[in-house]
């Protein structure tokens, strides 16, 4: 997945400045920053929903699988209807086989019958990961994946994410939770005010921090990355 | 389209899930449409009069010494309102207090003889009392038109009654024959016979008198000749206007057959626009919509899918009413062809409305609240008669209506029913030209939320 010099515009407001980055097969990148970063517009250009002013984006390998931070299901239809209406609209040969594979990715085979609205929040995402990956993506892109999610519904929701990247899938996600970001994101992507202010991995974030801002550098990593966002001038 | 018929199952589904409101979204509608069919096909009950007669008994109108027949005031008045027969006065006043009875309708022991007294020297004033309770303004307004109106019936039934004896009488002076009166009968020679004697004996009488006589029987001629002209004179003089009904446009169908239309169209109405912005407003609210419209089915794609839901629930519900109607009132099911392109047409162009009031809101609760105030409102307003307000109100009314598919829908479901009424091709014209104009507006909305 590649994205050169991308530039969106709300009006007189630039959300994106000229974002460029690549990810390759099998790397899991957290975009991380404040609020009004750019984080889910960057993951819309990227999935498809809008399109950037300026600037390309493409993925060389495939499918771009799109999970919104707000699940979209129908919350009406049982998990099972859910998933074979997606896989039926994504022109499956075999949905019904597609949908007993993903049942079992998810771990949500008993549950199958039930009405989403019934479901925990962390089920509802891992159905929503599940619409995702129909199109058998080799990009997953995810926005803020873990919100609302109680620690034992993240911990399994970043193992079903990191089982997918180990097979190869580039998985791409947004989060407000700089830990979990450090934990699971091989690479960081730290967007302030619609800027690219960093790209390379967690260690590298915490050498950048050292330089710049030296009194942080040993305080826990979301200290030492407000420190580093607020000696950018973020 | 592949995904139209996925989405289409999809939504059915949903609605099956959601039993109250899937029956709410169509006994409600067709609730309100019965209500109304019925308030416009049925005129207002008989109004409840309490009757006290003290005329006594076999009392006449007469008229040169003879009775008239009865006129049957008394059940012409009963057949236009239910009479509650009253002994006294009391009984009258205490029903109109209690609201029993609408009013009192009270003929005086005099009236007769104050009706006979008009063609005396010394005329009085026959006068009838009505009791009234005029609680509130629209009440008071009720009580005086149909009174009013009843009085002028039976004035008018008393002046046919007089005239046509009068006429008789007239007939016996000019034609003679015989006069049955004081239970005797006395022949009347008449002005025409007398005449001819007077002309026959003129000759025979001495030179003198055949001059006065050829003037007296000159006189009876022209008596004879005047007072047969006045026949006609007095016979009209009970109805002196007579209205002639002229159609001179805007056909309609029978009344009853309307009622059926305005109810089936209301109801399609409320289920098509209900159900189509509803279910569009879902995609959004439900986090679907950018999923679906990222390469899984296109917004015309979508927007077909809403309007063919619309289209296929409308289309079963108006059905199943109009085949209940078929109970009340018979209609002509072999016409049932046209039923079908009428509910079909009109369905589509109200799916679009209801399709670009989706596109425009984004939570299923305002987008139902939108329809509602904007249906109901529309659906009224079609149903008013040129006449009824002033013609800058009319022409105003005219083109807020044709601007939303509920009156075409209403003419060409109207047409499909029967016969009778403006042909179907202009409405469907116009549904057509309201479907694509709002086709056209959902599909821009749609593609303004999806780049927002």
């Amino acid at each position: 997945m590649e994205a050169t010099g991308v530039v969106k515009r709300f009006g007189s407001r630039e959300a994106l400045r000229g974002v460029s980055f690549k990810a390759a097969p099998g790397e899991q990148v957290a975009v991380i920053g404040p609020n009004g970063a750019g984080k889910t517009t960057l993951l819309s250009i990227l999935a498809g929903i809008s399109k950037p002013d300026e600037g390309e984006v493409g993925s060389t390998s495939g499918e771009v699988g799109w999970v919104p931070q707000q699940a979209g299901l129908y919350r009406r239809l049982t998990v099972e209807e859910n998933l074979l209406l997606f896989a039926r609209l994504e022109g499956h040969g075999d949905p019904r086989g597609s949908v007993e594979e993903m049942l079992e990715l998810t771990g949500l085979q008993e549950r199958r019958g039930e009405i989403v609205a019934r479901l925990s929040g962390g089920n509802q995402q891992r159905i929503n990961i599940a619409v995702g990956l129909l199109s058998r993506p080799a990009v997953l892109l995810l926005d803020e994946p873990s919100v609302g999610l109680d620690p034992r519904q993240r911990s399994r929701l970043w193992e079903f994410v990191s089982a997918l990247a180990d097979r190869g899938t580039t998985v791409i996600f947004s989060t407000h939770d700089i830990q979990e970001a450090e934990r699971y994101g091989g690479r960081l992507l730290v967007l302030a005010d619609g800027e690219a202010l960093f790209d390379g991995p967690p260690a590298e974030l915490r050498e950048a921090v050292r330089r710049e801002a030296p009194e942080a550098a040993d305080r826990d990593f979301e200290t030492a990355f407000v420190a580093y966002l607020h000696h950018r001038g973020h | 389209m592949r995904g139209v018929r996925w989405l289409l199952l999809k939504d059915l589904q949903i609605l099956r899930r959601s039993p109250m409101q899937a029956v709410l979204l169509v006994a409600y509608p067709i609730l309100i449409a019965v209500l109304v069919g019925f308030a416009i096909s049925r005129g207002p009950e008989k109004p409840r009069v309490a009757f006290l007669n003290e005329v006594p008994a076999g009392t006449r109108i007469t008229v040169g010494g003879a009775q008239l027949p009865s006129a049957n005031v008394k059940g012409r008045i009963c057949s236009r309102v239910e009479c509650i027969f009253v002994s006294d006065r009391g009984a009258a006043e205490q029903k109109v207090k209690s609201g029993e009875v609408l009013a009192a309708l009270i003929l005086p022991a005099n009236l007769v003889n104050k009706i006979n007294s008009l063609s005396t020297l010394t005329p009085g004033v026959p006068e009838v009392e009505v009791l009234v309770n005029e609680e509130n303004a629209v009440k008071a307004e009720l009580v005086d038109d149909r009174i009013t109106t009843l009085l002028a019936q039976a004035n008018l039934a008393i002046a046919r009654r007089i005239g046509t004896e009068g006429g008789r009488y007239l007939n016996l002076i000019v034609n003679g024959g015989e006069f049955k009166a004081l239970g005797g009968s006395f022949h009347i020679l008449g002005l025409r016979t007398s005449a001819k004697i007077l002309e026959a004996v003129t000759p025979a009488l001495p030179p003198g008198l055949q001059g006065p006589m050829k003037e007296v029987a000159s006189f009876a001629a022209q008596a004879r000749d005047n007072l047969d002209v006045a026949k006609p004179l007095i016979a009209r003089l009970a109805q002196p206007i007579k209205v002639g009904k002229v159609v001179v446009g805007g056909e309609s169908p029978p009344l009853e057959i309307f009622a059926i239309a305005v109810a089936a169209t209301l109801t399609l109405a409320f289920v098509v626009v209900l159900l189509v912005a509803g279910s569009l407003a879902l995609e959004r609210e439900e986090n679907a919509f950018p999923r679906l419209t990222r390469g899984l089915v296109s917004t015309s794609g979508l927007l077909a899918e809403k309007v063919l839901l619309g289209v296929s629930v409308g289309l079963v519900v108006t059905l199943l009413m109009l085949f209940g109607m078929q109970f009340f009132v018979p209609l002509e099911l072999s016409r049932i062809g046209l039923w079908l392109v009428a509910i079909l047409f009109s369905g589509a162009a109200l799916g679009a409305a209801g399709a670009a009031l989706g596109a425009a809101a984004r939570e299923v609760r305002a987008v139902s609240l939108l329809a509602f105030m904007l249906t109901l409102p529309i659906a009224f307003l079609s149903l008013v008669p040129s006449g009824a307000v002033s013609p800058a109100i009319f022409d105003a009314i005219r083109y807020v209506t044709a601007l939303f598919p509920f009156k075409p829908a209403l003419q060409a479901i109207a047409a499909a029913l029967d016969e009778t009424g403006p042909g179907i091709g202009g409405p469907l014209l116009h549904l057509t030209v309201l479907f694509l104009a709002y086709a056209l507006i959902a599909r821009f909305a749609l593609r303004r939320f999806a780049a927002a």
